[in-house]
Formats: C-alpha cells, structure tokens, sequence
C-alpha cells in the first residue's frame, strides 16, 4: 500500500499506467515496480513452472517482474521509469522482440580524465573530489537521479542536494543519469547505454582513469518455498518505503544474516507495521535492542524453514536454534542473505576477484586496466554469517530456488552434482543457472555457495564476467546506422541525371552505379538489349566517373609502373594510353585499367571501380616497403575527375560537336575543352566499339554530361549502365576482375599470355614460373554458346563432362562467370573458366540444374568482331 | 575562361541547421614532398605558404587549401618551391568539398559520428585530422575558437554526410 506521505514520489503529478490491460494510478518518480506493488500487482508466473510471482528487488538485478512495454521486451519492472500512459504487459519470463523498433537511438563519443561509474554514496564522493580539481569527469548513474542507496535513506539527502549542486557547478563535469555502463573493453574504453525520451543513446566513453561505485546486489536466502510472492530484498522493502513511500506488507518476518536489514526493520516498524527478526546468527546484535524498543521482536539462531500462502506468503515456518518449529503469519518476508558487490566491470576489465570469507562474496582483487573500486563495490560492508541452504522439514529441494527466472532449484544442482558436474560453468550449462535476463545479479554468488556446499568444498568457486552488464537494445547499437544512413552510398557527381532519368541501380562496394534505364513499360533483358544494340550501331554513352584513378608522378614513375604491371609503360610516348595488368605476388591477376602517360614524369592509372582504394594500397605497399628508392609519389585523384564514356560508330561526330579536339588514334589522348571546360578526352574502348572518355573536373560532370546528351540527341544518343557495359565487354571476351577472375586465376589462364612481359621483372613473375602456373589442366577462360540459343546460363552454374553421372560426388570441371543475352549475336552466350578450356573448344560440356541441363559448346572467347575493325569507327 | 558553371556535390542540399554549410569549389593541391624551402605543418597541424592554408595529412604530404579558382597559382607557387627536387603537385580541388560546422553545438555534433577528443585542451584551432565522420573519410580541421571546424569530405560521400549531418543536428534545431 502507499503510504500517506514521505518518499520522492511527487504526489502533485498522478499518472495512470496498466499493467495487463487493468488500469492503475501511480505518482512522477514512481518505477512501475513500485507502482505495481502500491496497488499489490504480481508480477508475471514463473516460465516454466507457472509458478506465481511476486516483485523481489527494487533495481536490475530484478529476477521476475518482467514486463513488456512498447517494442522492448523483457524490461524489469524495477527499472522502467512510471510515465503517464504507459501500457505494460507482464511476462512468464520470456518475451517478444517487436520489429522495428521505432526508437530514435543515437551514439556519440566522451572523453574524460575520470569516469565515475555510480552516483551513489562513493560515487558522489569521487567525483566531486575529481570535480573540484578541474578534472573533466563524467559520472554516470543508471537511475533517474543520483544518490544510489542514499535515495532509501530520507536522513541522507540533505546532503545528497548539496552534492549533486556542487556537481553541477563544475563546468568541466558531466552527469548522465538513466546511464547504464554496460561494457568495459581494453584501453579504458567504456559503453554506456543512456535512456532517453522515445529512445537512448549509446555512449563510446575513453576515460583516463575509472573509478567503480557500482555498488552492492542483495541475496536471497534459499528455503523451501522462496518463491512466493510477498518474499522481497530487504534492502528492496527499505527502498520502496523511504524512496517510493510504499509499504509491501503489513507483517513482515525480516530473516537475515547481517545487520543491513535491521535498518529495514526499524522503518517498517516507524512505518506501522508489525516486525519479526529471525537473525540466522546465534547472538543478537546490538541492533536487537534497537528494534526490540521500537516494538519489534527478534529471535537468534532462527531462520525461515519454509512459507505458505496462495498465491500470496500468508505464513512462514521459522525454525529455532533448537530445531523446534514455529508457524507464524505475515504477508512480507523480508530476506538478506548478505551482500555481493557488484564487480561485473571490474571483472569486464580483466580484473581478478577474490573471495571475502567474512562477506562471502566475491571482491575486486588486482586491476589490470586504470580503474579502482570503491564502496560497496570495493567490499566495504556488513560481515555476514554465511548462510547458503536452509533444509526443509521434508528434506526436499525443489521449491529451493537459486534461479527464479529460470525456475531452477537446489535439487536441480543436486543433479548436476550427482551426474558427476564438478566446474561451475558445467553445472551453469547443465542447469542454465545465470543465463537468464538478469544473468545471476541475485542468485548466481548463492549457486556458487550451493554448489561448493554439495561439493564439500568449502569456498565458492571463482566466477567472471562478461558485457553487457544489462541486457541492450539491438536497436541501440545500431543507432542511426540505419535505412539511408546504415551505408555511405556514393554518388558521382552525374548522379541525379540518373535519377531523373529513371534508371534502376547496381551496387558496386559502395557506389550506386545506373545498372539500366528501361523506358516506360520495358523489361531489364528489353532495355539492355536496346542499350547494347545503341552503343554496337550508334552511339551510347556511359558514367565511368567510379573508375579508380591513380595520378603517379616522379622520375621513376615509369620503371615503378613497369614493375607493378604486367607488361611495360616506360617507353609509353607521351600522349599515348595502354591497358595493363596487375598480379599480386602470387601471379594471380588483381587489377586491370588503362594507364595514360601525361607528361615524361607524370601518369594517369585507373582502376577498376572495386579496387581502387586497394590498388592505391598495393602501389604504397611496395614503394615503401621494397622500394624507397623509387622516386615516384601516388595520389588519388578518383573523385577530382568525372568520366564520361561515348560509345558506338557515331560516337566520333557526338565529341567532335561538342567544339573539342579529338585524340588523333586508339589509345590516344588530348587535353583541350568542352564548352569551356579543361577536359582530356582518350580514345579509349571497353566496347570494341569507336569510343571516346571524356574527363572533366567533377563539379563540371553533370554539365558537360548533359552536353552530350544533346549534342549526341541528333544521332540517338542512348545512355547505358552497368550490364550493357557487361555484355558489350564479354561480347569481346574482355575478362572483369573479380567477375571473371576470383584470385587464383593467372593471365595466362585468361589466355592473355600477350600482356605478360619476358623482358623485365614484375611482381607476380616468378609465380608464374611454377610449374603449378604452367599445368595444362588449369582453368582456362573460354567461350560458351548454349546449344539451345535461347538458354541462358545462370552465373556460377558448375559444368561437367557430358555422360557425367549426377550422384554426388559430381566431379565438375568449370563454372560460369558471365553469361549474356547478346543483341550482336542474335542469341545467349557466355563466358566460363574451365578446366583444361582451351583444349575443349569445340567440345560440349554440361551444366546440369535444378530443373533442366544446359548443354552449350565450348568457343574461344572473343564472340564479336575478332578483328577489332570496329574500334575506329 | 569557362562558360559553365561548376556544380558542387552538395548544390540544392539545404542544412536545417543554420550552424552548417557547405563552402564550395575551394582549391586544393596535394604537395607530395621530401623537403620544401618554406616550413610546412608538422603532424596534425595547419600552416601556411604564401597566403594558403597548409594541412598535414602525413609525413610527406600535405593539403594546400585556397580560395575558389586558386589551385593554378597554388600549383606554380609549389612547384617553384620544389624546384629541381623530387616532389608531385597535384591538383585535386574537385576531389572534396567542404562543409563548416560552426558554434557551441559543434562539438556534441561531430562527437555523433567522430571519436577524436574535441576538447579545446586537446584539439584546438590549427589542429587538423584524418579520420571517420560516421562512415565517412573526412580531413577535420578546426578554424577558430568560436569552434568553426572544417570537415573536408570526398565528392561521392557528400550527399551521404550531409544526410548524416542533418540527422545529426536534428536536436539542436
């Protein structure tokens, strides 16, 4: 019940909440746990047994009163703040992830010379210590407001308000309340979840140093029947009536085994309600005195056998230092087992812990990282006699639980034992002890001692832990890395044009490229065939403003290139452009582009889309780890040019209307203008087709696209993506790295022995000297034309010799890496790596599917123009 | 003299904060160097030649920033300073443009998306950076006090920051 004043409820601010669909009042600074057990809500059934529940502790180490709110799942009562309106749904242990979650959740990054993790008693006290020395701090704290356990304890907070003020005068301190610090990784790195209306952030923190307030989690005492409902912390029941002004029960047997829940005693008993100690020690302390004068009793050497009640605790049995028996009504049993400090950081920081006989818990023991702990948290608190079973008098262990929200049991560890289960870690898997939500906050220390008890060894053994301290959102650590902001997409600065002009895009790593552009009511094989069919008898143009480009410049530019290519550029004249290969070391291909000689120490290389970051690594790899005595500087200049690719017969009269001068042969260049703007236009062909690059300063892209656009209107200007530039390539049996090739795959095996030098060194040559490189049943690209010339082979389809039996295992001797519908040729056709290739054209060879086999010839790769007579027009 | 005019990444993107804005089409020459005649930034830092802002990107490179249409004059001036040496004078001004977050929300801002320490003890004006906005490669520097910081971002990546941005200053209006 509530009680009728006192608390930091503020009794001004009614709000109406329900739990299950029963609507509720509470007050501002209500948690829904407190609102709940003002009005006597149970929290959901336990999840297996079904077992009713009751709220036990006031904090996050909550092990029942699990609640759904909104989209988040299983969110301890005791920790959802109480707001008007707010709609809970209580759960039998378990919930529902609701997707998606809707929240507005965002990071951000602190640094610190100090995190103080805690605002409670020590907490407070170190961070106004490091706060009046102009130190930059953050302190952090879980709950609503600072004061920890000092919020229970009304006598506190006078000097509570002085603290807090002083702490908001220091410029250089920051405080986050509703901050959970939930990860402690290396190099002082903390993760903070911070709730926040409609949502959280996640805090990246580096601290200097950490100081750990974390504090202390109660235990329970494990008795038959510890489950009931109205069976509470003591600690708990001391909070929701000094800080929430609700009283759980009227008749409270407090059973303990320090002196901490005395001072619970005494405030139920100023409270009005009748209080019975059971002191598990055999002598009173001195506080038995205390709580005898204020009309309590107290009896020692008693603890609590065993309750009764449905669904609620109507009586306990207590037993006496003699063994007699005695049942006694309540409707509260207010328990202390004694106390662990909470040393999950500590330990998330490679810290080690020791076992404090006199607590018997687990303590910080060495650090490893800048962090110390303080309070409660270092240990300083009550002795306990440590009390870890109570036998019933029936002798059975089953409604003994260690683990309330997994519903396991002192008989369930006994089982663990009895299957010879030795290590904590086995009886936790045997038993799933400590794997649920709250992860053993409140029973994992009181298994320890049980098992160590069943054990016969003495002391618990040791334990550690692992991030999250709590359970997080998914939704909090995806922040906004969500929709449009999950992934860069990169634009070229032609971009928009695309857009608007309706095309569908391909993604190629990061970049967004115009994969087609169907006309109204055109499919993606109708448009392609279009586009291809433009660029082969007209004019097409294509954005190739995501090649990689690499300008390199120094006097040994030229012997550098030499070395990292293939075949040679020293000799390139000025003017002048080649297409090159690159091996890595292996000799396997890794990169291919055309490379332009700008001046005697000066080149331009581009690479493929994919690669160019990589490539750019690969050049700075080798110069200034092999050779530092190359005089040769690269710099990326992707992004400083837009490129813009004219395609096709007519590709010539398009550029040539646009007033600028042209490159006078194949693989030639001019630097001039468009309209006006410095360009270098390249006779360049990826096609096979007359085709032209022109090169303008990015933010000039999109003007000098459109253009062309209409100086090429006339002659049918058809702008084409990413697959029609496929196809128009494979037409010519162009490979694509990374398509074509997937790293173990040689020049020579793309039948490309022309661009191998024999005259100089370069990295890959001596790989391709072994003999593995030589073998004749290598994969080899070839040529497929399917038999059928309307069947198209599905990229990545394996083949296999004709009169192959299917039974696995099939042996297969190739795959398909590029397969087309071709408007030049009238029908399909594909590219493949097959074993021993070359010596099959001519051959036939299978690809067996799902449904159907696809029988095609094997050909040599060039399906288009052989000649290259096309290429000038 | 050209008869177009030039386009930035960012042309038609308005920023609901009144803090940011983009500073278009500003010149920028990548100076590759052993050694240079006039004393150029040291790690992380911004200099100056000749009037040019000078960013230190690494031990041997450095970011010569101008105004609009500068990059010419600040080609020759570099290359007159490199001289018979070994060098590379690169032209890069369209690689990147240039967004200014400015005033006392500046700082949480970039700490959305930046894990570098923005305190003015540790970061301060002249002090410059490679590192991530977001998902985003940036050159961070930071111009005056008030703060103003400069965030130099790559052509392709400038529609997706600003996005970022304009999520990211949702909360300050």
């Amino acid at each position: 019940m509530r009680l009728p004043a006192g608390g930091r409820i503020d009794r001004n601010a009614p709000l109406t909440f329900s739990v299950d669909g029963v609507t509720h009042t509470g007050y501002r600074g209500d948690t829904l746990a407190s609102a709940m057990l003002a009005h006597g809500v149970l929290a959901g059934p336990s999840i297996h047994f079904g077992r009713p529940r009751g709220i036990v502790a006031a904090g996050v180490e909550e092990p029942n009163a699990l609640v759904q709110v909104g989209p988040e799942p299983m969110l301890p009562a005791t920790t959802v703040e109480l707001t008007d309106g707010l709609d809970a749904r209580t759960l039998a242990g378990r919930g529902r992830l609701v997707a998606p979650n809707d929240g507005y959740y965002d990071k951000t990054h602190a640094h610190c010379d100090v995190l103080v993790v805690g605002g409670g008693r020590a907490g407070l006290a170190a961070a106004v210590e490091a706060g009046r020395s102009g130190a930059r701090v953050v302190l952090a704290d879980e709950q609503p407001e600072l004061g920890g356990s000092l919020l229970s304890a009304p006598d506190t907070w006078e000097w509570l308000d002085t603290v807090v003020a002083e702490l908001a005068s220091f410029p250089e301190t920051r405080v986050l309340t509703r901050a959970t610090v939930f990860g402690y990784y290396d190099h002082n790195y903390l993760s903070i979840a911070q709730r926040r209306p409609g949502g959280g952030r996640l805090w990246h923190v580096r601290a200097g140093r950490v100081v750990l307030a974390t504090g202390a989690h109660e235990r329970p005492l494990v008795f038959a029947g510890n489950d009931r409902p109205g069976v509470m912390l003591a600690g708990a029941v001391r909070t929701y009536l000094n800080r929430y002004a609700v009283r759980p029960g009227q008749r409270a047997v407090v059973c303990t085994t320090n002196d901490s829940a005395y001072a619970t005693a005494l405030d139920l008993l100023e409270s009005g309600a009748e209080v019975l100690v059971a002191d598990v020690r055999p002598e009173p302390p001195a506080l038995a005195g205390v709580v005898a004068s204020a009309g309590g009793s107290v009896r020692s050497g008693t603890v609590v056998a065993g309750t009764d009640g449905t669904p609620r605790v109507a009586s306990v049995l207590l037993r006496g230092p003699d063994g007699r028996t005695e049942t006694v009504h309540c409707d509260l049993v207010a328990v202390s087992g004694g106390w662990n400090p909470v040393v999950h950081l500590h330990s998330q920081a490679g810290g080690t812990l020791r076992y404090d006989e006199s607590l018997a818990a687990f303590v910080p023991d060495a650090s490893r990282q800048a962090c110390v702990s303080v309070g409660s948290a270092n240990g300083e608190l009550d002795p306990v006699h440590a009390l870890w079973t109570v036998p019933a008098e029936d002798g059975a262990w089953d409604t003994h639980f260690v683990d309330p929200q997994r519903d396991a049991t002192v008989a369930d560890v006994l089982r663990a034992t009895g299957a010879g289960m030795r290590s904590a870690e086995h009886v936790k898997r045997y038993t799933t002890i400590g794997t649920a939500h709250d992860q053993g906050k409140t029973g994992g220390v009181a298994t320890l001692g049980v098992l160590a008890e069943a054990l016969g060894a003495g002391t618990p053994g040791p334990t550690t832990f692992r991030p999250p301290y709590t359970p997080v959102p998914f939704a909090l650590l995806a922040g906004r890395d969500r929709g449009a902001l999950h992934d860069p997409a990169r634009v070229t600065p032609i971009h928009s044009w695309h857009v608007a002009r309706g095309a569908q895009f391909e993604n190629v790593g990061q970049w967004r490229r115009p994969w087609y552009y169907p006309l109204p009511g055109e499919t993606m094989t109708e448009a392609v065939l279009r586009e291809c069919r433009a660029a082969r008898e007209g004019v097409g143009v294509q954005d190739a403003s995501t090649l990689g480009k690499i300008e390199l410049v120094g006097p040994d530019a030229g012997e550098f290139l030499n070395r990292m290519y293939t075949n040679a550029f020293a000799k390139l004249p000025v003017g002048t452009a080649r297409y090159g290969m690159m091996c890595t070391a292996d000799g396997m291909v890794f990169d291919d582009g055309v490379v332009l000689r700008l001046a005697r120490d000066r080149y331009l290389a581009t690479t493929t889309t994919g690669n160019a970051a990589a490539v750019l690594d690969h050049f700075e790899e080798w110069l200034q780890t092999e050779w530092p005595d190359l005089r040769v500087y690269c710099t990326s200049v992707t992004e400083q040019w837009a490129t813009i690719a004219v395609v096709g017969p007519l590709s010539g009269r398009v550029v040539g209307a646009l007033g600028a001068e042209l490159p006078p042969s194949f693989m030639s260049f001019v630097d001039t203008t468009v309209r006006g703007v410095p360009a270098r236009i390249a006779r360049i062909s990826f096609s096979g087709e007359l085709a032209y690059e022109v090169n303008v300063a990015g933010w000039h892209g999109l003007a000098v696209w459109e253009a062309v656009m209409a100086a090429g209107e006339e002659f049918g200007i058809t702008p084409y993506g990413t697959e029609t530039m496929h196809v128009l390539r494979a037409e010519k049996g162009y490979p694509i790295v990374g398509q074509d090739t997937d790293g173990t795959v040689t020049p020579l095996d793309l039948g490309m022995d022309w661009i191998v030098s024999k005259r100089k060194s370069f990295v890959g040559r001596r790989s391709l000297r072994r003999p593995d490189t030589a073998r004749p049943d290598r994969k080899q690209l070839v040529g497929l034309l399917p038999v059928d010339p309307d069947a198209l082979l599905p990229e990545g389809a394996q083949l296999v010799a004709p009169g192959t039996p299917l039974d696995p295992p099939v042996p297969m001797i190739g795959h398909v890496t590029s397969s087309y519908r071709s408007a030049a040729l009238g029908r399909t056709f594909a590219l493949a790596l097959l074993r021993s290739g070359r010596d099959r054209l001519g051959q036939v060879v299978h690809a067996p599917l799902s449904d159907r086999t696809i029988e095609a010839t094997v050909t040599e790769p060039v399906f288009y123009d052989p000649e290259g007579t096309r290429r000038d027009g | 003299m050209t008869d177009e005019l030039p386009r930035s990444p960012l042309a038609g993107v308005t920023f609901a904060a009144p803090f940011v804005r983009e500073l278009p089409f500003l010149a920028m020459v990548d100076l590759r160097a052993a050694s240079f005649p006039h004393p150029l930034p040291g790690p992380n830092r911004v200099g100056s030649v000749e009037g040019r802002d000078v960013l230190w990107l690494g031990p041997d490179e450095w970011l010569v920033v101008g105004p609009p249409g500068d990059a010419p004059a600040i080609e020759t001036l570099l290359r007159q300073g490199i001289g018979d040496g070994h060098g590379s004078v690169v032209d890069v001004s369209a690689n990147r443009t240039t967004l200014s977050v400015a005033g006392p929300h500046a700082r949480d801002v970039l700490a959305k998306g930046c894990s570098i320490d923005l305190h003015p003890s540790v970061f301060a004006p002249g002090h410059c950076a490679q590192t991530l906005l977001a998902r985003a490669q940036v050159i961070l520097r930071q111009v005056d006090a008030e703060p103003t910081y400069h965030v130099l971002v790559r052509g392709s990546f400038a529609p997706y920051l600003a996005e970022w941005l304009a999520d990211a200053t949702r909360e300050f209006g």
